[in-house]
């Protein structure tokens, strides 16, 4: 093994190890407790110990420990998952200053980290987490063929240490209008794009077959570019693709095929209209907001309030995404656009499923979050009634068993 | 009566009729009614007779006649007023291009596709009126048009009309960071008011020229000054987009010295100066949103203002601003506003007869009433459940949106070209990260 990679290692094991610093001890009560598997529980209790989650289950059933503080709500959930943002990197004034989501210097950038420009702090972040959302995968957007790197946070904490989990979780990509240069650069189109993103792909390939020909001193030369994209190569990092149009969907599923890469589509406005094709290619999605404004004949012309449930119908894993807004609102929030799709076909498993488990198993963090189950992160949402119900509030939220936010929302 | 007057009330009784031929005589029974001019009722009956209302009560009050077709309703289902959405950009309207800060001449009316999809998801949204305002990014962006969303063939086909019979609408006015540009546009807020106030004292002069003048004498036509005469006359109000505490009492004070009739539109930090903006008895148009942010002047964008605005006793309606937000799902909004704290009935109101009022239409549309526009939403349920769907929006005694329809459904929950095409994109405020930020 290299020294860049068990320095990788050593950083990853140090942010995923301990978890945030300020982990308490705390009980839920709650009168109906969605546990995000399986039946809901009335008057059901949740433990939390050391932030992690020691017992669920009926209060007649669960014994509080002595001195534990006790919350008690209505409703309780386990905290949301946000599936893909850009918040923390786009900020709420959106002006250039807080603007880090999508650097333009170049078409493909997969050495652009998301915890290099993640503000923890920024208000937008405050704003998920007043609204039960505690873990966003969030970082480079939209825009360009390769954007940049993401990353996988809790939505508390004052620094980038405190708050983030999995510091380089996925690449952005994006397929379609969106990259295309219109000044005499490259991509000027479709076809040049994924051209480009072949090639780069190959160079990956090269690079990693050097690498493991070379003897420890004799190696390539370092490359923050292919080093990244070999991790994607290697399933390492899974590709999330965003691809609107049908044959920019296709061409997602194509170039996994060829390269063999973990690919997550991501926004998918068409989706509805591909289910068998993403079906078999086993392709999860995370969908765009389902409030997502579409514009004119653009690619998102054929976004569908029912997609969500569409795809859910057809056994696709699907999540709800708050994606990335240009103009107010700046922010999307995963609460309310799951909200959204129970007029639409989704049941109430199945919405809360949008923003619970079906993030984390598609972001590979289902043993830590996305349900109240023994042994997971004690991150939970508190509520005044129905969750999804616009007229509902926040009354709260738990991460690690800290209550972190104490705001009627 | 001039030459202009009589043709144009010529033309008046030609459409009145014709869009009343296609109204049901009908009643529906069952349903919970909420007349917003009163209490809910349970069991409700709505009778509806030429495009206009003839009754509305409770089962045990009104008699149906026997000739009478009845629709039955189930006992969740709602009946609520044709939702008024006063600030919208449906149709791909347009008005001020970039060439200047102030441009009243422009028309809305001018600009308005009838047969654009945002027309029929507004239908589908349950909305019935619309002010559909052009703009932005000026002082003065040009003349609005309120809308019935009435079946017609072009734009003078669902055009409200004034008592005068003028095509009715008002003045789009923005203050804040929206209007400031490069020259010709002003620079800071101090020259925007000043510009501002040189053109309305141009339009004071204008008018008193006009009023002063005999047959043949008066002032050479100007398109922009005769529509901010108007404005003085009381006859056209300003609809004055505005967002930062500061700018909203800048507008108070712009009213003030020139007395036309205003209503404040978008106004996020109208939470900061809800008891200035009750005291100064002017109207307020809210949007609420998801999340604060997006440009500087919505920082503050908090849907507390909908509760502040009333508890200080402030009139207070709902807009859209579509495509800012989807009018498939203004009913939302409402939602919001009491999640904010706003009172049940108040956000009823906010999205039906106070902005009707705010338009001058209140005497025939906002509420359930006798005598008015049979202008009606029924609802699976609640309107503020998110559970519920827009089932039926009637017009004028006709239905305009049916959710069992295939077409309409599929407006309903589909993209936005799912009927046709090569429909245009409605309007979108310019959203490139530059302009977008500061508009």
């Amino acid at each position: 093994m290299n020294r860049h990679l068990k320095t990788l290692i050593i950083f990853l094991a140090l942010a995923v190890g301990p978890g945030l610093l300020y982990a308490q001890d705390i009980a839920v009560r709650a009168g109906l407790l969605h546990t995000g598997n399986g039946e809901p529980i009335e008057n059901g209790v949740v433990v939390i110990a050391d932030g992690i989650i020691e017992a669920v289950g009926p209060a007649d059933q669960v014994a509080v420990p002595e001195g534990m503080a006790v919350v008690e709500v209505p409703v309780a959930t386990p905290g949301l998952v946000d599936a893909r943002s850009t918040v923390g990197l786009s900020g709420a004034m959106n002006q250039p200053h807080d603007q880090d989501q999508l650097e333009r210097s170049a078409a493909i950038q997969p050495e652009l980290r998301a915890i290099d420009a993640y503000n923890p702090r920024e208000r937008l972040v405050s704003w998920l987490n007043e609204h039960g959302i505690t873990t966003v995968h969030t970082g480079h957007g939209p825009g360009e063929i390769v954007a940049g790197q993401t990353l996988l946070a809790k939505t508390a904490g004052d620094t980038v240490e405190e708050s983030v989990f999995a510091p380089s979780k996925a690449l952005s990509a994006t397929l379609g209008d969106g990259t295309t240069r219109h000044d005499r650069s490259s991509p000027g189109n479709r076809s040049k794009a994924v051209a480009m993103l072949r090639e780069q792909l190959i160079r990956a390939s090269e690079y990693r077959a050097k690498r493991a020909e070379a003897e420890d001193d004799n190696g390539p030369e370092r490359d923050l570019a292919l080093e990244t994209l070999v991790e994607v190569l290697e399933g390492d990092m899974p590709l999330v693709i965003e691809a609107h149009r049908h044959n920019d969907i296709m061409t997602a599923l194509r170039l996994a095929d060829e390269f063999g890469f973990e690919l997550i589509l991501a926004g998918a406005s068409d989706a509805h209209l591909l289910v068998d094709e993403i079906r078999d290619a086993g392709a999860p999605v995370i969908i765009h907001p389902t409030m997502m404004r579409p514009r004119g004949n653009s690619q998102t012309q054929h976004a569908s309030f029912t997609t969500a449930s569409e795809l859910m119908e057809a056994g696709i894993e699907v999540a709800l995404q708050s994606g990335y807004e240009g103009y107010v609102p700046k922010m999307r929030v995963v609460l309310f656009e799951a909200a959204m799709t129970l007029p639409y076909g989704a049941g109430f498993t199945q919405a809360l499923e949008l923003v619970t488990l079906a993030p984390a198993r598609i972001l590979g963090i289902e043993d830590r979050v996305g349900s109240l189950e023994v042994g997971k992160d004690g991150d939970v949402a508190l509520f005044d009634g129905d969750p999804f119900e616009y007229t509902t509030h926040v009354v709260g939220t738990i991460i690690e068993g800290k209550r972190v936010s104490e705001r009627r929302r | 009566m001039n030459q202009h007057a009589s043709v144009l009330l010529a033309a008046l009784l030609l459409t009145v009729p014709l869009a009343a031929a296609h109204a049901d005589t009908r009643a529906f029974v069952g349903a919970k009614i909420i007349p917003i001019d009163g209490e809910p009722i349970n069991d409700g009956v709505l009778i509806i007779r030429d495009g206009k209302i003839e009754a509305v009560g409770s089962s045990d009050d009104i008699e149906i006649p026997d000739d009478m077709e009845a629709t039955r309703l189930l006992p969740e289902q709602v009946i609520m007023p044709g939702i008024v959405d006063t600030h919208s950009h449906v149709g791909e309207v347009s008005g001020g291009d970039r060439s200047g800060p102030i441009q009243p001449e422009t028309r809305a009316l001018d600009s308005i596709n009838v047969r654009n999809s945002g027309i029929k998801r507004a239908l589908a949204g349950g909305i019935t009126s619309v002010n559909v305002m052009p703009g932005s990014g000026h002082l003065i962006s040009g003349q609005t048009i309120y809308l019935k969303l009435r079946s017609g063939n072009e734009v003078t086909d669902l055009a409200y009309r004034r008592g005068d019979g003028e095509i009715a609408g008002g003045l789009k006015m923005a203050n804040g960071t929206n209007p400031i540009n490069d020259s010709p546009f002003p620079g800071t807020r101090a020259k925007s008011a000043a510009l501002v106030r040189a053109q309305y004292i141009k339009a004071q002069e204008y008018r008193r020229k006009r009023d002063e003048a005999d047959d043949d004498n008066g002032p050479a036509r100007d398109l922009g000054l005769e529509a901010m005469a108007e404005v003085l006359d009381g006859t056209r109000v300003v609809h004055f987009h505005s967002h930062r505490h500061d700018d909203l009492m800048t507008a108070i004070r712009l009213r003030d010295e020139f007395g036309f009739r205003m209503v404040l539109h978008h106004t996020s930090e109208a939470w900061r100066v809800a008891d200035e903006i009750a005291a100064a008895d002017v109207p307020v148009s809210l949007i609420l949103v998801d999340s604060p942010g997006g440009k500087l002047e919505a920082l503050n964008l908090l849907s507390d203002s909908a509760p502040a605005l009333e508890q200080a006793g402030a009139k207070v309606a709902l807009h859209t601003d579509d495509m800012v937000t989807d009018s498939r799902y203004f009913l939302r909004m409402g939602a919001m506003a009491v999640r904010a704290g706003m009172s049940r009935e108040a956000a009823l109101r906010a999205l039906t007869q106070e902005g009707a009022d705010m338009l001058d239409l209140g005497d025939r549309v906002g509420s359930l009433t006798r005598g008015k526009d049979a202008d009606f939403v029924v609802l699976s349920g609640d309107p503020f459940s998110v559970y519920t769907r827009v089932l039926e929006t009637w017009v004028e005694g006709s239905r305009r949106f049916d959710l069992d329809d295939e077409d309409d459904r599929l407006v309903a929950e589909g993209g936005f070209n799912a009927l046709t095409d090569d429909d245009g994109s409605g309007h979108m405020h310019e959203h490139d990260h530059e302009r977008g930020a500061r508009q």
